[in-house]
């Protein structure tokens, strides 16, 4: 029913296009002057008919279910609900949804078969009211388009405001998304909040998320102190640019200054290859090798090398972000004039104290704002450090133990089933809009770098 | 001045002190090329590492062992009524006794665990799809089960001693006798790509995981191309430079630096818990990828629409058209092949994401390709992380191969945007 909700659209769209584009036609074809070209008339049908019809079904489609699950929920006898709390409610609606679709698991209740048939009987309905709703307002708005095809109306200019409007909307999801993001954030980092006092959460030594899901199971009290999360990220991004910012800094220093243009044409892109590759294989990569050759290397020189040491994941986290560094290095290297570079070398300075003393120098804006947008990098870096490191939040700095990160906490407690009602999801959320006002503010800070201090040589 | 001269003049270029001096001028710039050199060779080797290991692991699970059975459907055990419930254990058990004859009850159940757990399926869907097979005997090349292939492979080290063995020496000794019957092969391995997941790793394959990248990666090009190449237009040609256009373009740059795992979570909030949207659904994911993806599109595309010349806008305007029809009949299709290629390139950067869609449940056990992007599914780079997760010694290598055909994906898409780039694009 949906995929003929939207043919009607295409045809109306089409058919309101070709019937004022007709109209328009014949009005010329009787002699009169046309405001606008024939096509513009069409083209201000199609819209008008396109735009609205088209906004009124994705917004039917968004809401639908959740209309058709509430109604249906709602109808149920007063009794079967009573005590149930959330995940109770899901599962009972999961059910009635699947018997609804025609799976039937065992002898399901009375009231759950009735439910069921009225789930079916609302969506059949919600089908075909949204069919009507399209006929009747695609046909509606058809019909006002074409009794304005007129000699004298301004086809062109009304077809053109409605695509103005439809650019301004596509530049406002921006917009929609940061709003989305932040809202999402702060609404469910409020609710974490009413329950672990802030305090707690930024303060407190312990992370400990396993908590009972129910009142009679033996667990921990769930502590939600975010210090040795952090703790562990700062450990893993530290190692990253241990290897990440010499390497970097000085591939770009020995191409820009000392590689012929060739090697630098064979060279660059390949460093390029390490950044396109996803994640995920950084991560595989980490577990399946780098992890391994650490742990005999541990056994034979007898250090206290951890399984999943947090030196793995930000090895392997350092090789992502190589390029990253190499390629702002040599940008800001680029950057700086050629007349300070000549100045040096004719002084008589060697190439290698040119680039040391001078430009170096003068390219260290450019190069700190980099490493910063690295490290934001590193602190949201999700897959590498969701295989490779650990799950157990230690108060430690050593880097050859294992520590866990904010984003691998996250998705740890994110994966699978989630209910919107436990500390144990929302503080996921809580984590999240801690990642994401860190690495805004480093963002934030590399870019205000980078313009504060570079130097104006104009 | 004077002074100055004289002392000037008591520099002997000659000396020896000065030319040490020099020598080490010069040993510093070579130990700085030096030191250049080993960061780059020190990035190429960690490349290599990487692209070797995954092929070294990856390239064995694009063959599979089977070996070959006669199979008897004995019409004393299958009803022909009810073909699809038939007790095709013991049809394998004396497809097996009859390749072992000499063999005790004991030892044949081992003997059938060489076979694959998914041998009955497949020997169960050859006579339902034709009944008239009954009574009768056929040969079929069946699949073996994840220790064999291992131990075909030569991943079993048969000197290990037996205790730390996956297979003990009873059980190799069956293999070799298959083997030396000649009923072992190890063809290409078609099931990767054509088998759905499965917690048997010699049934695993990519299918469902294609499908739903596949899904996936058409809803955000739906919704991402569009939506960004009229977010550009308006921007670069359209937008008064006031507060809100600003606004907007900051909005933009902070988007593309904000964390992949927190549009992950946006999506979870927003268009699972808010909308009620089905969890694990490609169109989900493609949904976040679009947002994802659309910082990358709209800087592209207002790269492309600020290459192509004035001169172009100001004959078409010279000419009386209108600022959209010069947009939409010159700028744009002038730009297309610029902004094609950082659709193409932001497209590869969303095929490789994973984070987002974990948190959205694409990380879903289905064995099932998805039929619309509205079923559940996993994708490419989650099918990874998975198998990643799996403890079957079988799941590393096939981990390997996935991540080698994602990266082929990549490859390919890159260099259709190489292509794109150089065929088409003009330099003014």
């Amino acid at each position: 029913m949906t995929t003929a909700a939207f043919m009607i659209l295409l045809a109306g769209t089409v058919g309101a296009y070709l019937l004022n584009r007709h109209a328009a036609e014949q009005i010329r074809n009787r002699g009169a002057r046309l405001h606008s070209l024939a096509g513009f008339h069409g083209l201000y049908g199609a819209l008008l008919v396109a735009v609205p019809t088209l906004v009124v079904v994705l917004v039917w489609l968004l809401v639908e279910g959740a209309v058709i699950d509430r109604l249906v929920m709602s109808g149920l006898p007063a009794a079967a609900l009573d005590g149930l709390g959330a995940g109770e409610r899901q599962l009972i609606l999961s059910e009635i949804t699947q018997l609804a679709g025609g799976r039937q698991f065992g002898q399901p209740q009375p009231w759950v078969l009735e439910a069921a048939a009225r789930m079916v009987r609302l969506r059949l309905a919600s089908d075909v009211l949204l069919v009507a709703t399209v006929l009747a307002l695609g046909g509606g708005m058809a019909v006002l388009a074409w009794r304005r095809v007129s000699p004298d109306f301004r086809a062109r200019q009304q077809a053109e405001r409605i695509v103005n409007g439809l650019m301004v909307f596509c530049s406002t999801i921006a917009i929609f998304t940061t709003v989305g993001i932040v809202a999402s954030l702060v609404f469910e980092t409020g609710r974490f909040l009413a329950m672990i006092p802030w305090t707690e959460f930024l303060l407190g030594t312990r992370w400990e998320p396993q908590m009972a899901i129910r009142a009679d199971q033996i667990a921990a009290q769930g502590s939600f102190g975010v210090i040795p999360v952090f703790l562990g990220t700062m450990v893993i991004t530290v190692v990253a640019l241990v290897v990440a910012v010499p390497v970097g800094l000085f591939s770009a220093i020995y191409l820009n200054e000392f590689a012929s243009p060739r090697t630098r044409r064979m060279v660059k892109p390949v460093l390029e290859i390490l950044a396109g590759v996803p994640t995920v294989v950084y991560g595989f990569f980490a577990v399946l090798t780098i992890a391994p050759a650490l742990r005999e290397f541990g056994a034979a020189t007898g250090l206290p090398i951890a399984p999943n040491t947090a030196l793995a994941a930000g090895l392997v986290m350092g090789v992502m972000l190589i390029p990253f560094i190499s390629s702002f290095t040599d940008d800001a290297l680029t950057a700086v004039p050629r007349s300070l570079r000549d100045g040096a070398l004719a002084l008589g300075a060697t190439r290698a104290e040119t680039v040391m003393n001078v430009l170096f120098p003068a390219a260290i804006p450019g190069i700190v704002g980099g490493i910063l947008l690295a490290v934001s990098r590193a602190v949201g870096e999700t897959m590498i450090v969701v295989m490779a490191a650990g799950l157990i939040a230690k108060l430690t700095l050593n880097p050859l133990d294992s520590v866990t990160t904010v984003t691998v906490q996250i998705v740890t407690l994110l994966i699978g089933d989630t209910a919107f009602d436990s500390p144990k999801t929302l503080a996921a959320f809580a984590l999240g809009m801690l990642l994401f006002v860190v690495t805004l503010a480093i963002n934030v800070l590399a870019l205000r770098i980078v313009r504060k201090y570079r130097e104006i040589y104009d | 001045m004077t002074d100055f001269r004289a002392e000037h003049r008591a520099i002997d270029w000659a000396s020896g002190e000065i030319g040490a001096r020099i020598r080490r001028r010069n040993r510093a710039q070579l130990r700085l090329r030096l030191v250049g050199m080993a960061a780059i060779g020190f990035a190429f080797a960690m490349l290599a590492t990487l692209v070797g290991s995954l092929l070294w692991t990856g390239t064995r699970a694009f063959r599979q062992t089977h070996v070959a059975i006669e199979v008897h459907y004995d019409a004393g055990i299958l009803n022909p009524d009810n073909l699809q419930r038939g007790n095709y254990r013991a049809i394998l058990g004396a497809t097996m006794q009859a390749l072992f004859p000499d063999l005790p009850d004991s030892a044949l159940r081992k003997a059938t665990a060489i076979l694959s757990n998914g041998a009955q399926f497949m020997v169960r869907d050859r006579i339902v799809a034709d009944p008239a097979l009954l009574g009768q005997r056929i040969s079929l090349r069946v699949p073996v089960s994840d220790p064999y292939d291992q131990l075909h492979k030569g991943l079993i080290d048969r000197e290990t001693p037996e205790e730390f063995r996956r297979l003990k020496d009873d059980e190799i000794a069956l293999w070799d006798r298959l083997e030396a019957a000649g009923a072992v092969s190890a063809p290409l391995n078609w099931g990767l790509i054509t088998n759905a997941d499965s917690r048997f790793p010699e049934l695993a394959g990519l299918r469902g995981a294609l499908m739903g990248s596949f899904w996936a990666l058409l809803t955000c090009f739906v919704l991402s191309f569009p939506i960004g190449i009229g977010a550009a237009i308006y921007l670069e040609e359209f937008a008064p430079k006031n507060r809100t256009s600003d606004f907007i373009e900051v909005n933009i740059n902070n988007l593309a630096a904000v964390p992949s795992v927190v549009f992950g979570l946006l999506g979870l909030a927003v268009f699972l818990n808010w909308l009620g949207l089905p969890r694990s659904a490609p169109f989900v994911g493609g949904m976040v990828l679009a947002l994802m993806t659309l910082p990358t599109i709209i800087i592209a595309t207002r790269a492309a629409l600020k290459a192509v010349p004035p001169s172009i806008r100001e004959a078409a305007l010279g000419l009386g058209a209108s600022r959209q029809q010069v947009v939409f009949h010159h700028v744009l299709p002038l730009a297309m092949p610029g902004i094609l290629t950082g659709t193409i390139i932001g497209l590869a950067q969303a095929l490789g994401e994973t984070a987002p869609l974990l948190l959205i449940g694409m990380n879903a056990f289905v064995t099932a390709a998805p039929g619309s992007p509205f079923d559940p599914s996993t994708a490419l780079p989650t099918q990874i992380f998975i198998w990643a997760d799996s403890p079957e010694r079988g799941f590393v290598s096939r981990t390997s191969a996935a991540i080698l055909v994602l990266l082929m994906f990549l490859v390919a898409m890159n260099a259709l945007a190489i292509y794109l780039r150089n065929r088409f694009e003009r330099k003014w």
